[in-house]
C-alpha cells in the first residue's frame, strides 16, 4: 500500500473512531475554572473514553448564547443564579443543579511585594490601572465591585478601572504588566495552596457575596449520558482533589 | 439613544477621523514609494503593510498588549509617548496598523494606474519631482483618495477584536461602538443593541455606497 493511501485510511478510521460509541459533551465553562476544569476533563476523558468540548468564557454570555440555541449540554457557571435562570426558563434541568465549588477573590499584581497581607495598596496611590471583570456579566467582576464598595473606594479607583470581557481577560491584563493590579480568581494565580506568581491579598469572604459556583444539565444534553456522567465524576473525590488544588472550597 | 451611546459614538467618530488623517498623511508618500520606488525592499514592505488584511485582530491585540507592557520590546518607548493599552492614544496607535492596508492599497493602486506619462510630461515642462507629485499625480489619483479615506475611516469605525483585546472599555476613553454594543448584547439589552446595529448596518451601507458611485463615475468618464 502507498504511504500516501496509508495514511488517509488511518485519519479515516480515527475519524470514524470519534464519530463511533464514545460521546462528546460540549460543555460551557465558567473563565475562572479554566485551570481546574482542563485537569478534570483529562481524568474524566481517561475513566469513561468519553470526550469532552470545553468553551471557557463569562457566564453571562453563555446565558445569552443558551438562551439563543447553542448547542452546550452542560453549563458550569460561576454563579448560581444563572442555572437557576435557565432552570426556572425551561433551558436546563432544575434537579441536576449543584455547587460544584465556591470560588474565592483576590486582589493580585504580577509585581512581587506589590500587593500586601490587608489589601491595603488598594488605598494607595502606586498603581494607575486596576483590573477587573465585567461586572454587568462575570459574578467574580460583580464581587470585586463589591468589595471596592466595602472599603469605600468606588469613587477613589473609578478612573483606574479597565473592564476585561471575562475573568481570564482581566488576569490577562495583570499578567502583562499593563494593569499593576487586578481582581481575579483565586485558581488563576495558586497551585496547591499557595500563591504561584506576584503578590496577592486572599478576599475575607465576608466582603462579597459568596461565589457558589453551580452546574447543571443543560437540555440538550437531556438524553446524552455522557453528559451526566460528566456531572457524577465532579461529585467524585478525584474530582474534588482537583478542584480543592486551585483553591476553591467545596 | 443613552448618553452612554452618544459618548461611545463620538468616541468613534473622533478616533476614525483622526486614524483616517495620520494614515493619509503617512499612507501617502508609503503608497507611492510603493507604487513607484525601485529599491529590492518593495515586495517585503508590500506584504507587511498587508499583514494586518489577514491576521485576526485578536492576534494583532495580543502582540499589542504584550508588546506595549512594561516587560515589552516597546514598552520603554510606549511610557515614554503615551501610546499605552487603556488609553485612547494606544487605540489610535493599534488602529493605525489595523487600518493601514486599507489607505495604503487603494492609493498603490490608483498611484500604478496613472503610468509613468503624466509625470513625464510635467518634467519636461520642469516641474520638480515633489511638485509634480502634488499638482500632477495627487490630483489624477483623487478617486483613489476618496476610496481610501473612506475605508479606513470605515475599517477603524468597525474594529472590534484590537480594541476588546488592549482597549480595557473606558468610557470616553477606549468604550468605542462596537464594545458598547457588544456589552449592549451580552448583557440582553438588546433594544439598545439593536439601535446601534441598524445604525452600523446603515452607516456600512452608505460607506460602499460612496466608494461604488466613485468607481461607477470613474467608468464613465
Amino acid at each position: 500500500m502507498s504511504r500516501p493511501l496509508r495514511l488517509l485510511l488511518v485519519s479515516a478510521a480515527l475519524l470514524l473512531g470519534t464519530l463511533g460509541h464514545a460521546d462528546t459533551v460540549q460543555v460551557a465553562v465558567a473563565a475562572n475554572f479554566s485551570a481546574p476544569m482542563q485537569a478534570i476533563a483529562r481524568a474524566f476523558e481517561q475513566q469513561s473514553g468519553d470526550q469532552l468540548s470545553l468553551s471557557f468564557g463569562a457566564t453571562g454570555k453563555f446565558y445569552t448564547q443558551i438562551k439563543n440555541g447553542a448547542p452546550f449540554a452542560v453549563l458550569l457557571a460561576a454563579d448560581s443564579k444563572t442555572p437557576q435562570r435557565l432552570a426556572s426558563e425551561g433551558n436546563a434541568l432544575p434537579a441536576s443543579e449543584f455547587t460544584y465549588a465556591t470560588g474565592k477573590l483576590v486582589l493580585w499584581s504580577a509585581s512581587p511585594g506589590l500587593v500586601d497581607a490587608q489589601g491595603a495598596v488598594l488605598e494607595s496611590g502606586s498603581y494607575q490601572h486596576l483590573a477587573i471583570a465585567n461586572p454587568a456579566l462575570a459574578p467574580y467582576g460583580a464581587a470585586a465591585m463589591q468589595v471596592l464598595a466595602q472599603r469605600k473606594l468606588l469613587v477613589a479607583v473609578q478612573s483606574k478601572l479597565v473592564t476585561g470581557e471575562n475573568i481570564t481577560q482581566a488576569y490577562d491584563f495583570v499578567a502583562t504588566g499593563n494593569a499593576e493590579l487586578g481582581f481575579v480568581a483565586l485558581s488563576q494565580v495558586s497551585l496547591n495552596g499557595q500563591i504561584s506568581k506576584g503578590s496577592a491579598w486572599v478576599v475575607p469572604a465576608k466582603l462579597y457575596d459568596p461565589l457558589h459556583q453551580d452546574a447543571i444539565l443543560l437540555n440538550a444534553g437531556k438524553d446524552l449520558p455522557a453528559a451526566k456522567a460528566l456531572l457524577d465524576f465532579l461529585h467524585s473525590d478525584a474530582a474534588k482533589t482537583i478542584i480543592r488544588s486551585y483553591g476553591y472550597d467545596l | 439613544m443613552s448618553a452612554d451611546d452618544l459618548q461611545a459614538l463620538l468616541l468613534t467618530l473622533k478616533l476614525a477621523s483622526l486614524v483616517t488623517l495620520l494614515l493619509l498623511l503617512f499612507g501617502t508618500p508609503l503608497a507611492w514609494w510603493l507604487a513607484c520606488g525601485r529599491s529590492r525592499w518593495r515586495t517585503p514592505v508590500a506584504a507587511l503593510t498587508a499583514l494586518p488584511l489577514v491576521l485576526p485582530p485578536t492576534v494583532l491585540g495580543f502582540y499589542l498588549l504584550l508588546a506595549l507592557g512594561p516587560q515589552g520590546a516597546l514598552g520603554g518607548i510606549a511610557r515614554a509617548v503615551g501610546v499605552l493599552p487603556f488609553t485612547f492614544a494606544g487605540l489610535v496607535f493599534a488602529s493605525l496598523i489595523y487600518s493601514l492596508p486599507f489607505v495604503v492599497q487603494p492609493l498603490r493602486t490608483a498611484f500604478e494606474g496613472l503610468g509613468p506619462r503624466p509625470l513625464e510630461a510635467a518634467a519636461t515642462l520642469r516641474a520638480s519631482p515633489l511638485r509634480a507629485f502634488f499638482t500632477v499625480a495627487l490630483p489624477l489619483a483623487r478617486p483613489g483618495l476618496i476610496t481610501a479615506a473612506v475605508l479606513g475611516f470605515a475599517h477603524t469605525v468597525g474594529e472590534f477584536g484590537v480594541v476588546l483585546m488592549i482597549g480595557g472599555n473606558i468610557p470616553g476613553q477606549t468604550r468605542v461602538l462596537s464594545i458598547q454594543l457588544y456589552d449592549h448584547v451580552e448583557a440582553l439589552e438588546y433594544a439598545s443593541a439593536q439601535h446601534l446595529a441598524a445604525l452600523l448596518l446603515l452607516f456600512s451601507f452608505a460607506v460602499l455606497l460612496v466608494v461604488y458611485r466613485q468607481r461607477a463615475a470613474l467608468h464613465h468618464v
